[in-house]
């Protein structure tokens, strides 16, 4: 199928959409049945619907109505209010898009309309620095060779200009003919290929010939993108709307779920059955119980002949009861303490970026667990690990090293002072620095020269030779005007031979105007370069400096250059215009002119460009590999810098600690075969304390990804750590989503608008409100300034909200359980009031501070990553730990029932009194439990607390006093009986002493590793000084002689123990059981490596 | 509880100037926002642990004394006459019962085993009767027996509301199945006066059952429950109806009957004259009589003492056994070495 666009016809306009773009997912009429539909789909909900439903039925409702309806609808409005405003805000965002103001021709003039009206077919005019609002076909700029920049960084990130000429039929036309052109474009109906048009467009008469003319990328201007350097520019709408590129390409975020909310549902699900089996056995029993022995009870005044669904009355019964084994309140609960975890990242201090102003942000409020339970970080390189800044900061000059000591050639003596004695080879150097580049230098009004560059090295390079007194002043057309020592030079500039990442170099050949003579300047890579040497020159000293300068993850070029006799160049230029102007192969053609040129070169040196890491990132990475996540680094960039970079920042270690597999080739077969090698030779190491990385590039992801799907999924799993490199957005997005596919919780951290789709794909997207914009930022869930914040994101307030929760969550199953068993012997053992309140409120608030519990200290995690496993992993919450909590549960039941019923035996069983009692019971042991569980009390829990527990007399005393509640004087009653006091002391002390003791136990002679930390954290503490002081003298002299590494891979080999002999996929699926064996000796002490926190203390 | 100011880091960018430049961006320090609320972290050491158990232990087991001495001082008497009290040839005890022709006196002889001081309690005692279901429970309007005004308010009673198409004062099925066993004692040969006022709550006579409601088409129906009301006596004053409505929790429960203000010597015997009414044969369930006297516990219950005694035992053998192992096996605090990673030797 191909769409026709009529340039400028307005007959044709309305077969296409508008331009009004639309993110929002409701419309005011669909939002309630949608949102309903969206939350419906959720078990708990349609859980707590049903019984809603049925509590309706007052034969069988045990409970008032209102007890399940409140909370319901009351949690139903809370999560529809959240959706709203979030949908509401992107309508505001986007109706500022569809309202900003652009200019578009229309009956031959200009006009001023708003984005949203463009349609199909007509023509856009654009100046520089505006942002293309739908895609365009280029018809016409305002440079004579009908040529425009743009930044297309929101569309790919890539930051470098792009360079957009206009469709060969169009040159030459001037602004009037442009405002009456006719014509028709073909093109393909809307797809999301950012890289790929084939189009076509033919103009009427009178406009030139008929002829048709091809279209590629390179014709278009894509939404979103920003028109740079170039005053003007217009061009033929052909998709608009959410039907450009951009648009396609925007998948839809699907809602995030967390590992941790899976796992609750999985758990209610587990109780469902449960509570299924209690219900047919219990409700077949009441039945039976019913027919022989109720029916004898002549009080009861059963009838005889009873309507046929009387059968499933005590079951339904029974099943409303059960009900209450799943906590309505755990949803509201839980949403709030979520949303408190999402403000104490937003609160945090310390991640907040002093540079950039900005402060951490959490945009979506419902996934800080998942935060401690990742297990894959996907990041991007530029811009995320690196500050994407270029920096030149050496270079090797004629065998010179000039910055080696100071680390900024820009500020060493000698090199200035050869600068200012014209030392030959310096004045080459800077020569090429400042010519052989697609540089544009502009002079801003206040007379300083400003350099835009297509890349950043040549910006780098240009500013860097400007500080060396070699400046580039003005580039009219081909001639160069260079200042030097206060000189003025003139170059022309003959040819341009372009980079491409084929050749790995470019050159340009000038005429100098003051001596006539012709050169040819180059540079490029080390591998690109040296081979040109002219035979005979001493490149070992280049290759040196290449080498050192990559070790120090330093971006090098070579630069080179040579004379060209002027016949040499003028036959040259023939074949060079002849290849240039090659319709079939052109590319290829070009490349082998060029080849013919760059030869024979006299290697001036090699510039060492920095674009530098981001402060902390090698510290973060260690520190968050340390703790068992595996990094992946996806860029767009040419594979030896992001080699570089990874060894730069600790992703890597180089020979012969660690290994580099690649995976490379053109052709499949090649790309197969070493597919293959890597993953035998990965199967093969595992085993050793080696570090494996594989490297991989776009092409051969393509041909991966595509076909040999499951090989690549097993290397996947293998290999803790892979470069991507040259991949696309949306190879990007793929690789998240293949590592999703195992069951692993993805991390992607990116800044660039060519990480967004990656960043949304990913269980967590995290963005960094960087130089590349703010699209990353805007998509993600999380946005930080800087990427060493993403260590205290994960192991602070990741690990924290995922402790929390899973204690909070099964506290909310505990108690529930709770109140179902002690409520299941008589019809309810509660009354209603009582029971909601109990299950609102008592045991609510309560668990709610929960969110200021912290087991460990920020810094006793930060020095002990290792622990993060534990949330990795999921011990915290699963079917054991949750099974010990029903455990407990059970047991308080039956301590609360049992204790009630035989202290308020006989005389004293009065039904109002009793359930008093066994209420103010499970209150008084959930207000010990929450104390007991807590790692640490703030004032604020101890409120929480035991203010709870005071409310709860208070409350009831004021019903008390109320005459026509059932509970009259109850608890008045109750508090003046000596009995109630010496009961509720029972049930406290039956029901804490063996938690308590268990717990002992458990922490003393079989601790968890939290538990070690936790008691070393506190061994340091003030209190047994005089004990400790002795074991850290001990630990001292022990250092000393085991000299403690901090390096990363002495410490790996012990780090990934736990992983590998228990490792979070296997632990996940069986039962959590503690790898520590308590009664192994503490041999170890002079083996290993010391603990950390001793060196630290 | 050894408590500590969890002292955090506060290195990096977070602690700017005394005087923060405003309208940055960056966020208002407080401690809550930092998480950094001073918290006090209980560690369960076994110094504490184990001084806790002792403590509990210390606590628990003369309060199980106290409860038990308390226990073991009242004085019970308890008769079972459901059975006994049914002429020994009858078959069918259900029929007898059901039979209002026949007289359903029966007489008892108790013997006092210990003194009893007054005041003694005369309770009495049911098992296997569910006052709890919930069908009986609910049987019962609350508003028709506080206010005169609402004596048609019966639709909770069913299937006790109405009687010949009027309703029932007081309806449902718990006011209809009124105990109404009646007990007379004789004591040295001269009655004994049971004192049958202020049995029942004071706050339901005066709030719950009102003085100017009177029983009304009561025991009218076809099935006579329980017990009938004197018509003439208002709610409030019945007070038999008003201990039978409140609901006991459990199956097996007392209930007040009246009180006896006399003192009982070890070896009297008192003659019960008793009339069986109130039909248990039906459901197999125990009718006793109960004489109690009482004290700060209530009646005779072993079961606090006990369980104190045994918790407070159990506390002193935890602690015993903790401080056993901890002098056995002393655990250093705080070890890293026990820690996974760090356990095992490097490079392994």
């Amino acid at each position: 199928m191909k769409r026709f666009v009529y340039i400028n016809d307005e007959s044709y306009q309305n077969d296409y959409c508008d331009n009004r773009i639309s993110n929002t997912k409701y419309t005011l009429l669909n939002f309630l049945p949608k949102n309903l539909w969206e939350q419906f789909r959720r078990f708990m909900n349609q859980y707590f619907l049903l019984i809603a439903c049925l509590q309706l039925w007052s034969l069988i409702t045990p409970v008032n109505p209102a007890s399940t309806w409140g909370p319901l609808i009351f949690i139903f409005a809370v999560s529809a209010t959240k959706e709203a405003w979030d949908d509401y805000n992107r309508y505001i965002s986007d109706k500022q898009a569809n309202e900003k103001e652009v200019w578009i021709v229309k009956n031959g003039t200009r006009k001023h309309i708003q984005a949203q009206d463009i349609r199909v077919g007509n023509i856009v005019w654009i100046r520089e620095n505006e942002e293309v609002p739908c895609d365009l076909v280029l018809i016409g700029t305002s440079d004579s060779q009908g040529i425009c920049h743009v930044e297309t960084a929101a569309l790919d990130g890539e930051i470098d200009l792009k360079t957009r000429v206009i469709p060969s039929t169009c040159v030459g036309l001037d602004c009037e003919q442009l405002h009456k052109i006719k014509g028709v474009i073909e093109c393909p109906n809307p797809d999301k290929d950012i890289r790929r048009l084939d189009a076509n467009i033919r103009l009427f008469p009178p406009f030139i010939d008929n002829d048709i003319c091809p279209l590629t990328i390179s014709n278009t201007l894509l939404q979103s993108c920003y028109l740079r350097n170039t005053e003007w520019a217009c061009g033929v709408a052909v998709y608009t709307g959410n039907e450009t590129k951009l648009g396609m390409s925007r998948g839809v975020p699907e809602p995030k779920l967390t590992a941790m909310d899976a796992m609750i549902d999985k758990l209610t699900g587990a109780i469902f059955l449960f509570q299924i089996a209690v219900v047919l056995v219990l409700g077949s029993a009441g039945n039976v119980w019913k027919d022989t022995e109720a029916r004898k009870q002549w009080y009861v005044k059963y009838d005889d002949d009873e309507p046929w669904y009387q059968i499933c009355v005590i079951p339904l019964r029974f099943e409303l009861l059960c009900s209450i084994m799943i906590p309505i309140s755990i949803k509201v609960s839980l949403d709030f303490v979520k949303s408190l975890y999402a403000k104490f990242i937003d609160w945090d201090e310390e991640m907040y970026d002093h540079e950039t102003d900005t402060p951490a942000h959490a945009a979506n409020t419902a996934i800080s667990e998942d935060l401690g339970q990742v297990e894959y970080i996907l990041t991007d390189k530029t811009g995320t690990l690196t500050e994407n800044k270029m920096i030149f900061r050496r270079c090797c000059i004629g065998g010179t090293f000039y910055g080696n000591e100071s680390g900024d050639a820009l500020r060493d003596v000698e090199l200035l002072n050869a600068v200012a004695n014209s030392s030959p080879h310096v004045i080459k150097f800077l020569t090429v620095m400042t010519l052989c580049n697609t540089v544009i230098p502009i002079k801003s009004s206040s007379g300083a020269i400003l350099y835009k560059a297509q890349s950043q090295d040549e910006d780098a390079l240009v500013n860097a030779a400007s500080n060396l007194h070699m400046v580039l002043v003005n580039k009219n057309g081909n001639n160069a005007e260079i200042h030097f020592n206060g000189r003025v030079v003139q170059y022309e500039i003959l040819d341009i031979l372009e980079f491409t990442s084929d050749r790995k170099r470019m050159s340009v050949v000038v005429l100098d105007c003051e001596s006539g003579k012709i050169f040819l300047l180059s540079k490029g890579a080390d591998e690109a370069i040296i081979p040109c040497a002219y035979s005979g020159q001493r490149i070992k000293t280049f290759v040196d400096a290449v080498d050192k300068y990559a070790q120090l993850g330093l971006r090098t070029l070579c630069l080179g250059w040579r004379e060209l006799e002027t016949e040499e160049y003028l036959e040259w230029s023939r074949s060079f215009k002849e290849a240039n102007s090659a319709l079939v192969d052109r590319e290829w053609k070009v490349a082998e002119v060029c080849q013919k040129l760059e030869h024979s070169l006299e290697i001036l040196g090699v510039s060492a460009i920095e674009d530098r890491l981001q402060v902390g990132v090698p510290e973060t990475i260690e520190i968050l590999r340390q703790s068992g996540i595996n990094f992946w680094m996806l860029t767009g960039d040419k594979q030896s810098t992001a080699i570089q970079i990874a060894l730069l920042c600790n992703l890597i270690s180089s020979e012969p600690k660690g290994q580099l597999l690649y995976i490379n080739g053109r052709t499949e077969d090649e790309v197969v075969r070493s597919l293959e090698r890597v993953l035998l030779t990965m199967r093969i190491t595992t085993s050793e304390p080696k570090e494996l990385a594989f490297v991989v590039d776009g092409c051969a992801l393509e041909i991966i990804l595509s076909r040999y799907n499951e090989a690549f999924t097993e290397l996947a799993v293998l290999s803790k750590t892979a470069i991507c490199c040259r991949v696309t957005p949306s190879q990007k997005a793929q690789l998240v989503k293949l590592l999703k596919s195992c069951d692993y919780r993805t991390l992607a951290i990116g800044d660039g608008g060519n990480d967004v789709r990656m960043i949304q794909q990913a269980d967590i997207g995290v963005g960094i409100s960087g130089r590349e914009g703010l699209q990353a930022a805007r998509a993600a869930d999380y946005s930080i300034g800087k990427f060493r914040f993403l260590k205290r994101l994960i192991l602070v307030h990741g690990r924290y909200s995922y402790n929390r929760t899973a204690f909070l969550s099964q506290y909310s199953f505990y108690k529930s359980f709770f109140s179902f068993l002690s409520g299941i012997a008589g019809t309810s053992l509660f009354n209603s009031v009582s029971l909601m309140a109990y299950n609102v409120f008592y045991t609510s608030i309560p668990v709610l501070t929960t969110v200021l519990d912290k087991d460990l200290s920020e810094k006793t995690v930060m020095q002990n990553p290792e622990i993060l496993l534990y949330c990795q992993a999921g011990r915290l919450l699963n079917p054991s730990t949750f099974a010990g909590w029903f455990g407990r549960s059970l047991y308080h039941a039956l301590v609360v029932f049992l204790i009630t019923i035989h202290a308020y035996a006989n005389e004293k069983s009065e039904m109002e009194e009793l359930s008093m009692v066994a209420l103010s019971g499970s209150i008084c042991l959930q207000a010990f439990v929450v104390t007991l569980e807590m790692n640490s009390l703030t004032f604020v829990q101890f409120l929480a607390i035991w203010g709870n527990f005071m409310a709860f007399y208070i409350i009831n005393f004021f019903i008390s006093s109320i005459p026509s509640a059932g509970m009259y004087t109850i608890m008045f009653r109750l508090c003046r009986q000596l009995t109630y006091w010496v009961t509720l002391l029972l049930i406290s002390g039956v029901g804490m002493g063996p938690v308590l003791a268990l717990k002992y136990f458990r922490y003393t002679y079989k601790p968890s590793a939290i538990n070690i930390l936790q008691k070393a954290e506190r061994s340091f503490g003030p209190m047994y000084t005089l004990v400790n002081l002795e074991s850290q003298l001990r630990s001292d002299m022990e250092n000393t002689n085991i000299s403690f590494s901090t390096t990363p891979v002495k410490n790996k080999a012990s780090v990934y123990e736990p992983l590998l002999s228990d490792s979070p996929i296997s632990s996940r699926r069986t039962l959590a059981a503690s790898s520590f064996d308590i009664f192994q000796p503490a041999q170890s002490r002079n083996t290993s490596s010391y603990p950390r926190n001793i060196k630290a203390n | 509880m050894n408590g500590q100011a969890a002292g955090s880091s506060s290195g990096g960018s977070g602690d700017g100037g005394a005087a923060p430049r405003r309208n940055t961006r960056k966020p208002k320090y407080s401690k809550f926002t930092q998480q950094e609320l001073p918290a006090c972290k209980p560690i369960l050491t076994p110094k504490w642990v184990i001084s806790v158990f002792v403590l509990v232990g210390v606590i628990f087991v003369p309060i199980g004394l106290v409860s038990l001495m308390a226990s073991r001082k009242v004085v019970e008497i308890v008769d079972r006459y459901d059975d006994a009290c049914v002429p020994p040839n009858t078959t069918d005890k259900l029929a007898y019962i059901q039979n209002p022709t026949i007289s359903k006196n029966c007489t008892r002889t108790l013997t006092v085993p210990k003194d009893m001081d007054a005041p003694i309690f005369v309770y009495y005692q049911l098992d296997n009767f569910y006052q709890n279901h919930r069908r009986y429970v609910k049987s019962r309007s609350d508003t028709q027996l506080r206010d005169a005004s609402k004596a048609n308010d019966t639709s909770t009673c069913d299937p006790e509301s109405v009687a010949n198409g009027t309703a029932i004062v007081p309806c449902g099925l718990i006011a209809w199945s009124t105990f109404n066993d009646t007990y007379g004692f004789v004591h040295n040969s001269k009655n004994l006066t049971v004192d049958k006022k202020d049995i029942s709550w004071k706050s339901d006579r005066e709030h719950k059952f009102g003085s100017d409601v009177f029983p009304k088409n009561f025991q009218k129906g076809p099935l006579i429950g329980g017990k009938t009301l004197d018509p003439n006596i208002p709610l409030s004053q019945q007070e038999d109806l008003i201990v039978w409505m409140r609901t006991a929790a459990l199956p097996t429960f007392r209930k007040l009957y009246g009180r006896i203000h006399t003192d009982l010597k070890k070896g009297d015997s008192i003659t019960v004259a008793l009339e069986n009414n109130y039909n248990t044969y039906s459901f197999s369930g125990k009718k006793k009589l109960v004489l109690s006297t009482s004290t700060w516990l209530g009646g005779k219950n072993d079961f606090l003492g006990l369980a104190y005694l045994t918790v407070g035992g159990l506390c002193f053998f935890l602690a015993f056994a903790f401080t056993l192992l901890y002098l056995i096996k002393p655990r250093k605090l705080g070890d890293n070495n026990y820690l996974s990673w760090n356990r095992n030797p490097a490079g392994r």
